[in-house]
């Protein structure tokens, strides 16, 4: 049910974007999502790759600290509330949402959204239970 | 105007002879008394009655910062608690702190130094004194407080910080007389332009700053933006606090030790050797009149020289030139001592935390600034951001908390701090002083 992303550790210089991007380009890794969280020092670069093994191995030989992170995809319907409709369920059942990002491809005629929770098999419950589609991890990174 | 004229300015032999007496009695009592000097002698092969003159000082050995964290707090007093009326102390490294204590004849004493150095320093029982120097634990505030009511000047006790209050005091008060740390005293001048309060309205004519090295071109600075005649006033709390020496007004060309009650040596650092006048080394102190903390051969870890010319003065005592530097890695930072090791260790009490930090020092606005770039590992990487920042916080509070001193914070990438075989180049300082 879970899906993992790979996060990376950025100081906030001129360039260090590009040499992550060129790293995974030259390790044939291709990027599937993508969101920057930053501060005025550093940022931390989250990522879906298609794959996380070779990701990892890459960056880790180049010096970046990473780290993989349990996140969780989900279809959402792709026309105004779809979005609204879960993170309304997942608010009423207490649950945090600590981030969240768009995923580039769509999943038929649905939105992907990346969402990481503190309470991440209680929010898979809550998710279930309003009947939205989680997309398991090899699904996402080849979709 | 010279506060002791008859020691200020006494002959040298009189000088001299009086300086051997008082260590002659200084050695016999910490020899009787403090069982730190009396085991140091003792494995020197050497007793009280063995020094006969000034000379034989060098046969006897070092105190160092070391010694008084190793007899932490009060192992190296000389008089029993009772008789102790003042304690003071400085940031050591690993948290612990040096402790020295006062005698009220020692207090007396202080106050005496600290008249003659802000007579020195162009003061007069008709000034103002505006005291800038933070009052507690450190000896600044306190120091130059009781110099100036010996003096018989009227002391404005400020201390530090409350700057925007600072510049109304200044304004409404009109003290003549400023003591603060350099950096400082330009900051205050930066906060009065802001309040609409220029220097130049004010009726400040001399100043006495200390407690930071500052150099001439400094001097320059400082006496164009604040309009008054500054000069420089050392000391170190292990041997009285502020007062061990001070520049005179008349000459603003080094620093008068004074020697009835120091005994001042210049020694080559790495092999201790004594170096003649107008040789460039470690100040050495020994204290001749201290009764509950007096210390005997201290290496002070600062680099100066000494110059035995006549002064234009008057006063006869010998001058050391503005201190250049330390042979050790101690940073003064807004006026607060910092050894890097006690950043170290504050950093590895952190969950994670790998020794890999790099300090830098620099100065915006006249004050210093201290980052301390860390590391980020996989052990401590998070992926929220708001656990990093809080990481970031966590430190700084926990270096504030420790050290006194407020730090900036930035995580650095891993393997970005440049790695060495022996001493890390752990201090990057762009303070162009």
């Amino acid at each position: 049910m879970q899906a993992e992303q790979i996060s990376i550790f950025l100081e906030n210089k001129a360039g260090r974007l590009s040499e992550v991007t060129g790293i995974l380009s030259d390790a044939g890794v291709n990027i599937r999502a993508l969101a920057v969280a930053d501060t005025s020092d550093f940022g931390v670069l989250r990522l879906i790759v298609n794959d996380n093994a070779r990701a990892e191995a890459a960056l880790k030989s180049a010096g970046f600290t990473v780290r993989k992170t349990k996140v969780v995809a989900v279809e959402v319907s792709d026309r105004p509330g779809g979005l609204h409709n879960i993170l309304d369920a997942l608010f009423k059942a207490g649950i945090n949402v600590e981030y969240m990002y768009a995923f580039v491809q769509q999943s038929g005629d649905n939105a992907v959204m990346i969402f990481r929770f503190d309470q991440i098999e209680e929010a898979i419950g809550v998710l279930t239970k309003i009947g939205v589609r989680i997309i398991g991890g090899s699904e996402l990174y080849t979709m | 105007m010279i506060f002791d004229i008859e020691y200020e300015t006494m002959p040298r032999e009189a000088l001299e002879s009086i300086q051997l007496r008082r260590l002659q009695a200084t050695l016999s009592r910490v020899y009787a008394t403090v069982p730190f000097y009396r085991e140091k002698f003792q494995a020197a092969g050497i007793t009280p009655g063995d020094i006969k003159s000034i000379e034989d000082l060098k046969r006897l050995p070092f105190t160092a910062k070391q010694d008084l964290r190793d007899n932490y707090p009060f192992g190296m007093f000389a008089v029993p608690m009772d008789n102790v009326v003042r304690i003071h102390a400085s940031s050591g490294t690993t948290g612990q702190p040096t402790v020295v204590g006062y005698t009220a004849r020692d207090i007396n004493t202080w106050a005496q130094l600290m008249a003659r150095a802000l007579a020195a320093g162009g003061a007069t029982r008709g000034d103002i004194i505006h005291n800038a120097y933070g009052y507690g634990l450190f000896t600044g505030g306190l120091g130059v407080h009781y110099g100036a009511e010996k003096l018989g000047a009227s002391v404005i006790p400020v201390s530090g910080g409350n700057t925007k209050r600072q510049v109304i005091i200044m304004k409404d008060f009109g003290p003549t007389i400023l003591t603060a740390t350099p950096s400082y005293s330009l900051h205050l001048a930066e906060a009065a332009e802001e309040m609409g309060v220029s220097f130049r309205d004010l009726r400040f004519r001399f100043g006495i700053f200390g407690a930071e090295p500052w150099s001439e071109n400094m001097r320059g600075e400082m006496e164009e933006k604040l309009h008054l005649k500054a000069v420089d006033i050392y000391g170190l709390s292990e041997v009285i606090g502020p007062g061990v020496s001070i520049e005179c007004h008349e000459a603003q060309n080094g620093l008068h030790i004074f020697e009835d009650h120091f005994i001042p040596e210049i020694i080559d650092p790495d092999t201790g050797e004594v170096l003649p006048y107008g040789e460039t080394g470690e100040l050495v102190l020994t204290s001749i009149t201290k009764e509950a903390f007096p210390v005997i051969r201290y290496r002070t870890r600062d680099i100066t020289t000494l110059n035995p010319e006549p002064c234009v003065c008057g006063r006869t005592m010998i001058r050391m030139k503005k201190v250049s530097g330390r042979t050790d890695d101690m940073l003064i930072i807004r006026g607060v001592n910092v050894f890097p090791s006690q950043i170290e260790s504050v950093l590895m009490q952190i969950d994670g935390v790998e020794p890999h930090y790099q300090l830098e020092v620099d100065r915006h606005d006249n004050l210093d600034t201290l980052t301390v770039r860390v590391e980020v590992d996989e052990k401590i990487f998070s992926d929220e951001v708001k656990e990093l920042q809080r990481l970031e916080h966590r430190i700084e509070k926990d270096i504030k908390e420790t050290l006194g001193v407020s730090v900036v914070v930035k995580l650095a990438e891993a393997k970005t701090i440049t790695r060495s075989e022996g001493k890390a180049a752990r201090v990057i300082d762009r303070r162009k002083i």
